[in-house]
């Protein structure tokens, strides 16, 4: 799952540079910013920000996760096996939560 | 926080560990930063999904949303080039290459955050 993290990580990076040009194009305009969210809005773009936003709540979570390890705490075999369960249904769950969130808002925008 | 290394050690970030306990700190205090901000962002951006222009532009301005975004920016773009350069630390093994591609890293996340914070600005600002 270590590996997961940085590969999340790395992707999350990625991320973060679109989400700069979103708001880059959001600052230069209606027409910028319509092409930004008509390309979000591609299946491709959909697709990426699933991914993306996946790989956001298991990053989040596995972090938290961290740094409760960095405190010391959790380290046994038996409560990291179940903290990464915990991370895992809670990244599934939580993308679930915001695209269901999200689809909503969209209908009735 | 000098240790037991030269100063060319330090620059360069020699040593079996490689990493500093400053890029330690830097990493856990930016993911501390980055729990609340994230969770406020991840709500706020599924508040104006397919919202038009305006409403977007809006909730970017608002003084709540553009400080929160352009700590969001700070602190993620940090965050993530320190995460970037452990992994290239740790996968890349000849020296030259390395350290061009930490510099790149580092140059592309200051360039992006400062691109980025600079539009907030201009949203929040009013142009």
């Amino acid at each position: 799952m270590s590996i997961a993290h940085r590969g999340t990580g790395v992707a999350l990076s990625a991320g973060a540079v679109l989400l700069a040009l979103w708001l880059i194009a959001a600052a230069g305009g209606p027409e910028t910013f319509a092409a930004a969210q008509w390309l979000l809005g591609s299946w491709l773009g959909l697709l990426m920000l699933l991914g993306f936003s996946f790989a956001l709540f298991y990053h989040l979570l596995n972090g938290i996760r961290h740094l409760f390890w960095d405190a010391g705490l959790g380290f046994d075999l038996k409560t990291s096996d179940a903290s990464g369960l915990a991370v895992l249904g809670g990244s599934a769950a939580l993308t679930v939560l915001a695209w269901a969130a999200g689809l909503t808002v969209l209908g009735a925008h | 926080m000098a240790g037991t290394r030269s100063a060319l050690g330090r620059v360069r970030g020699l040593g079996s560990a490689k990493e500093g306990v400053q890029h330690w700190w830097a990493q856990r205090l930016t993911a501390l930063a980055l729990i609340p901000l994230t969770l406020w962002f991840v709500t706020g951006l599924i508040g104006v999904a397919g919202a038009d222009y305006a409403t977007a532009r809006a909730w970017i301005a608002q003084p709540v949303s553009a400080v929160a975004l352009l700590l969001l920016l700070a602190a993620g773009f940090h965050h993530g080039q320190l995460g970037l350069q452990v992994v290239i630390e740790d996968y890349v093994h000849h020296e030259g290459l390395r350290l061009t591609l930490i510099v790149l890293v580092k140059a592309l996340a200051v360039l992006a955050s400062a691109a980025a914070a600079f539009a907030v600005l201009r949203i929040a600002l009013g142009s």
